[in-house]
């Protein structure tokens, strides 16, 4: 399919769709960028901040395709929406921990890893599945996404697995973390309520089958790694495919939009 | 030359001789070559510093990361400073291979830096409250840079130099990305024009300061003297500071912005520009820790140090197995 020959129906489940992935790479990018000069070490600052780097790229690639679908500027698309717009997952816009970005960050470490490998998993998942969609726009940014992703995920792999199998007081506060991520990380692996129009039109896979797919991959490597499998991950505090979301979320956006929400009409 | 098996042989002075000849002769000096001692503590302090200010130069611009005021300007500003970051690494590395005989290790550096006894450059001690001070930071604080690293790219040490090769081809991408926020503000709306005046307003100040006091005697501090000796540096911070104002100053009048000097002009007759200099008495009180954002931006990294003991641990650990 092509802008073209979308059918009504079709576009909106797809405009639904693009809204959240650009917004769930959008806000997770944003609290990687706020480790900025935190990471445990000055190699996984250069590292960290080159993923958040493309993390941002790959939501302007979603933008993009939502501005070819006439849902305005990328730019308005990312600065200027309200929060019960956004599509992202709840987990995602979660603060990295106590403290802001510029004063007094209190963040942790652990919860940092944990969220971006369950979210590179799932991203990866996401990808292989929307090479083969039938918007063939969709199809052609997953292939340019996935070179990058390819690294992103490593990255966090090799953490993960070397945290969760050193020191006692690192298994500690990565089981912690698993706990934490667990709780509300269904609702990363939901196509929210549009899921019926978006996988009939093939855009992607059923969400069953994507989920399966990552619930498989987290028995496999919480066995490797000796932790426990804590059963289907929840989505306790709401569905962010539904508009819902947490303060965290308005803080996330108000940092955001500072700067353009002050005169949108002119060039910066 | 050839010295050969014998080299051991020879006498200190020998020694200093032949290392005299050889930065002389333009030839590089190599981490494991024979190097007087007083040579090996200039290059740790220098390169110690440069890469240290590059780590904390990322902080003014942290706040302006995901406060940029568009996709393509995030874009950028994010990839600047994962630059920052990167240079800094690289330096650090070349400074721990010079600190290795000495028993020192990264761990030194950031234990100095947290007791105030590793400075960092004195523009990265300064506030940033808006968008135009990270336009101005990125087109002047790093043009300068470019200016003062460019002298050091022919360093007689041949790791300082070769780092300062990549560093410097990244820092021309900064300015100019420096460059296009400050025209697209200076072509912009009356308040963006003023907050742009109201940056450089702010910057300038630091920006003379940047290359460091005129001569020896205001500080007592022969670091600079001693470097041209040892062939690390050419130039003069007078030298150098006189090259900034020519590139920077007619390229600043041309976007209609005004210099918070109003005795700076170009003196023809000694080919040199006459300004206000800087309260030096300020810039020591501002690299020792005392600038309005010193504290703060030391309490970020002393804070993620501790928060981030356990993975140091950790990792220690695992290299251990
Ligand atoms: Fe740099
Ligand atoms: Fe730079």
């Amino acid at each position: 399919m092509t802008q073209e020959t979308l059918k009504p129906q079709e576009k909106a489940a797809l405009i639904e769709l693009l809204y959240q992935m650009g917004d769930d790479d959008f806000i997770l990018s944003f609290r990687g960028s706020e480790w900025l000069g935190l990471a445990p070490h000055i190699e996984e600052d250069v590292a960290f901040s080159s993923i958040s780097q493309d993390m941002m790229g790959h939501a302007n690639l979603y933008y993009r395709l939502l501005e070819d679908l006439g849902e305005g500027e990328a730019d308005r698309i990312a600065h200027l929406r309200t929060p019960d717009q956004f599509r992202n997952a709840i987990i995602l816009e979660e603060v990295n921990g106590p403290g802001t970005y510029l004063k007094e960050p209190e963040y942790d470490w652990a919860f940092a890893v944990v969220r971006n490998y369950f979210y590179a998993v799932h991203k990866q998942i996401r990808l292989d599945s929307l090479r083969h969609s039938s918007y063939e726009p969709l199809a052609e940014a997953a292939r340019k996404i996935m070179t990058e992703q390819y690294y992103h995920l490593m990255h966090w792999e090799v953490w993960f697995k070397q945290l969760m199998t050193s020191t006692d007081e690192a298994i500690g506060r990565m089981n912690a973390a698993v706990e934490k991520v667990w709780r509300d990380f269904g609702g990363v692996l939901t196509l929210g309520p549009s899921y019926a129009d978006i996988v009939k039109a093939n855009f992607i896979d059923d969400e069953a089958v994507m989920k399966k797919r990552w619930t498989n991959k987290f028995e496999a490597v919480l066995k490797e790694v000796g932790a426990a499998y804590p059963g289907e991950p929840r989505m306790e505090r709401g569905n962010g495919r539904n508009g819902v979301h947490t303060d965290d979320l308005k803080q996330a956006l108000s940092t955001l939009s500072e700067v353009y929400a002050t005169n949108p009409a002119t060039g910066w | 030359m050839t010295v050969g098996v014998s080299f051991n042989q020879l006498s200190e002075e020998e020694k200093m001789q032949h290392f005299l000849d050889r930065i002389n002769a333009g030839e590089k000096i190599e981490p494991d070559d024979w190097m007087p001692e007083d040579y090996r503590l200039q290059l740790i302090r220098l390169i110690s510093m440069h890469g240290i200010s590059e780590i904390m130069g990322a902080l003014p611009e942290k706040e302006w990361v995901p406060k940029a005021p568009s996709l393509h300007r995030k874009l950028a500003i994010m990839a600047k400073v994962q630059d920052e970051m990167g240079h800094g690494q690289l330096l650090l590395r070349v400074a721990e291979d010079l600190m290795a005989p000495l028993g020192k290790t990264r761990h030194d550096i950031m234990e100095d830096l947290f007791s105030g006894k590793l400075k960092f450059h004195n523009v990265f001690h300064m506030d940033a409250p808006t968008w135009g001070d990270a336009g101005i930071i990125a087109w002047l604080v790093d043009g300068a840079a470019i200016i003062s690293q460019s002298m050091m790219l022919d360093s007689s040490y041949g790791p300082y130099a070769r780092a300062l090769k990549r560093i410097c081809a990244e820092e021309v991408f900064h300015a100019q990305h420096g460059e296009s926020i400050i025209l697209a503000m200076a072509e912009g709306s009356p308040e963006q024009r003023q907050m742009l005046q109201d940056a450089l307003n702010r910057w300038w100040e630091s920006l003379i300061m940047f290359f460091g006091p005129k001569s020896a005697k205001e500080t007592g501090n022969s670091n600079a003297d001693k470097n041209i000796m040892y062939k690390i540096r050419t130039k003069t911070n007078e030298d150098l500071r006189q090259e900034f104002f020519t590139k920077y100053i007619p390229r600043i009048w041309s976007l209609g912005l005004t210099i918070p000097d109003d005795t700076i002009r170009f003196d023809e007759e000694t080919q040199m520009w006459i300004y206000k200099d800087a309260d030096w008495s300020k810039f020591k009180q501002i690299v020792s820790g005392n600038g309005p954002q010193s504290q703060n931006r030391l309490d970020l990294r002393r804070r993620s140090y501790k928060n981030n003991e356990w993975v140091r641990e950790a990792l220690a650990a695992k290299k251990a197995i």
